[in-house]
């Protein structure tokens, strides 16, 4: 396989050569990871590689039964370094986890695994999901593939940068507050997170039980489509988990006739980069070629969800961290006087500053005194902006707008200011508040770096919100190569 | 708004089991205030009447089926232990 080869292949390509004999799994990985150990750009995607595991599972996949229905056998996945995985480290790029084997896998990979896919590595992330640029990170950011002096995004920066950059046909994200969609946005590449329970939370390392979700991150829609049917099922060890509604399916379509589209003016309003406003206006205009009717519609509250989702959250991960204290797992300072000593300075070695900063902001939002104040009140907001989206799905099918106000921003630029950073997702955090599925397509570059189109449907809606976006994407004709990788691989511009 | 001081983020890391330094106090101190200062606007809204969301998704419950099933053995559980002995997880003393 050429690298050239390793840009441009979805999934589906390479489970059609594994298919005819053209290339063996092992072949294939061993492709991917020799691409990942050269890595000439220090894109820093992946945290764990094991040539010997990803055989082993090669081997696994080849011994499965079920000929027609493992259509991807053979095909390789990245996997998010908070997903258990049995046979590779699983460290939420956290220093606390460095380390840790996971002694069972998430049922997502399980999942992956049954249906015959390979694993390939874990990818790095903003350390236990918290952040939007993948600098949070314990083990170094990641690098943009379409410019590697910016960020990919995040918290999925990993899965998107190993996409885009050719490193994985495809990969598995986690969304809290718009980590699978943001970063999607920002490296050119398909993200999508499924309603809430859709995919099985079991075996995630969790941030924000409430609003936590896995979704697929992909070259293009119908891989999408392809990896979100392997993962999407309801599961008795996570309770919240109900699986899609009907089976996952791509109805692939070349109108949208029909299609009424809500376009929400909280999302083109302020604070939506200028460039990135004028490419999905052309965006909308190209779905009103194909037959759609554009409908403004109104979030009135949306203005609140970034500063709900900066209380419930933070205030989940107070309480879902707890768990990091040095007794059982991770990290365990050494020397100390006693048991609230080891408590207290473990936590403090093995946490960085921004899940420091969240525990303290969730701390102090559930403490006595403060607790009806904010989060009773960002409790309260979460109800109304999921009565904002149940009206406004009265007057259209579904929503759109910008994924990311911004395309990538550069290195460093807004690690000094939290606020700054945290406006990052402003977008997307309404669905997660109000657990609605949401997707992000790419659909054109603002200078040189690509933009998301956000795609965002009532509860379960995940497969009219596929068709939708697949029939837009043959519209706006985005090529996912890096123009820069595509030149490095002796590739002439498409 | 009440200003958060030295000592109230000192309080907050002792709830959250943070042991950390005077001069990482006085930073976090000066963030927690910019950042509750920009997401504490949401404390002044008059919300009277409006239900809180205590679930993401409506669903109605779900029951398991009851019947034994394998869990963890106890080496396993105990194969990430910093200190373990006798299948136990070793902490140490309380007091000092």
């Amino acid at each position: 396989m050429t690298d050239l080869d390793l840009l441009t292949l979805t999934a589906r390509d390479a489970a059609g050569l594994v298919a005819s004999g053209e290339v063996s799994p092992a072949e294939l990985a061993n492709s991917y990871l020799d691409r990942i150990a050269a890595d000439p750009d220090r894109t820093n995607a992946f945290l764990h590689t094991d040539r010997a595991a990803t055989h082993a599972s090669v081997a696994h996949a080849a011994t499965l039964s079920g000929d027609d229905s493992l259509t991807h056998r053979g095909v390789p996945l990245a996997i998010k370094d908070l997903l258990s995985t049995k046979d590779m480290p699983t460290t939420c790029a956290s220093k606390i986890l460095e380390g840790f084997h996971p002694v069972y896998d998430a049922t997502s990979v399980e999942l992956a695994r049954a249906a015959g896919l390979v694993n390939l590595g874990k990818v790095n992330m903003d350390e236990f999901a918290m952040g939007s640029s993948n600098e949070t990170s314990a083990f170094g950011p990641v690098r943009n593939p379409w410019d590697p002096t910016t960020v990919p995004g995040g918290s999925s920066g990993g899965s998107a940068a190993a996409v885009a950059g050719g490193f994985a046909p495809w990969a598995l994200g986690s969304d809290t507050g718009g980590s699978i969609r943001q970063p999607a946005a920002l490296c050119g590449i398909v993200g999508l997170k499924p309603t809430y329970g859709v995919v099985s939370r079991y075996g995630l390392i969790a941030f924000a039980s409430s609003l936590d979700q896995i979704g697929p991150m992909t070259k293009d829609v119908e891989d999408c489509a392809d990896l979100l049917r392997i993962i999407a099922a309801p599961d008795p060890r996570d309770t919240t988990s109900v699986g899609p509604r009907e089976p996952i399916r791509l109805k692939k379509r070349d109108r949208l006739d029909g299609v009424r589209l809500g376009l929400p003016k909280q999302f083109m309003a302020e604070g939506i980069d200028p460039d990135v406003k004028s490419i999905i206006e052309e965006n909308l205009r190209q779905a009103v070629d194909l037959g759609a009717a554009i409908v403004d519609v109104d979030l009135p509250h949306a203005e609140y969800a970034l500063a709900a989702y900066y209380l419930i959250a933070p205030a989940e991960a107070s309480s879902n961290l707890a768990r990091f204290d040095g007794v059982r797992y991770g990290h365990r300072a050494a020397n100390v006087d006693n048991l609230g000593d080891m408590y207290d300075r473990t936590r403090a070695e093995g946490f960085g500053p921004e899940v420091q900063r969240r525990i303290m902001i969730g701390t102090y939002a559930l403490s006595s005194g403060y607790y009806d104040a904010y989060y009773g009140q960002a409790q309260k907001v979460r109800t109304l902006i999921a009565d904002d989206f149940r009206k406004v799905f009265e007057h259209c099918d579904l929503v759109v707008g910008p994924t990311s106000p911004t395309t990538a921003f550069g290195l460093g630029e807004r690690m000094d200011d939290p606020l700054a950073m945290y406006a990052s997702d402003m977008c997307t955090i309404p669905t997660n508040l109000a657990a609605l599925p949401g997707m992000s397509i790419p659909s054109g570059l603002s200078n040189g770096m690509p933009v998301g189109f956000q795609i965002m449907g009532p509860a379960f809606s995940e497969n009219e919100m596929l068709s939708v976006a697949w029939a837009l994407e043959q519209s706006f004709q985005f090529d996912p190569v890096p123009p820069r990788l595509r030149a490095a691989a002796g590739g002439a511009s498409a | 708004m009440t200003k958060i001081t030295i000592e109230d983020t000192r309080h907050v890391a002792k709830l959250a089991r943070l042991g950390l330094a005077d001069e990482q106090l006085e930073t976090l101190t000066g963030e927690l205030n910019t950042i509750i200062e920009s997401i504490g606007k949401i404390a002044e809204l008059d919300l009277e009447g409006v239900e809180p969301t205590t679930h993401a998704l409506e669903v109605v419950n779900v029951w398991g089926e009851d019947v034994p099933h394998t869990s963890l053995t106890a080496e396993q559980a105990l194969s990430n232990a910093p200190d373990p002995e006798n299948g136990l997880f070793r902490v140490p003393k309380m007091h000092s």
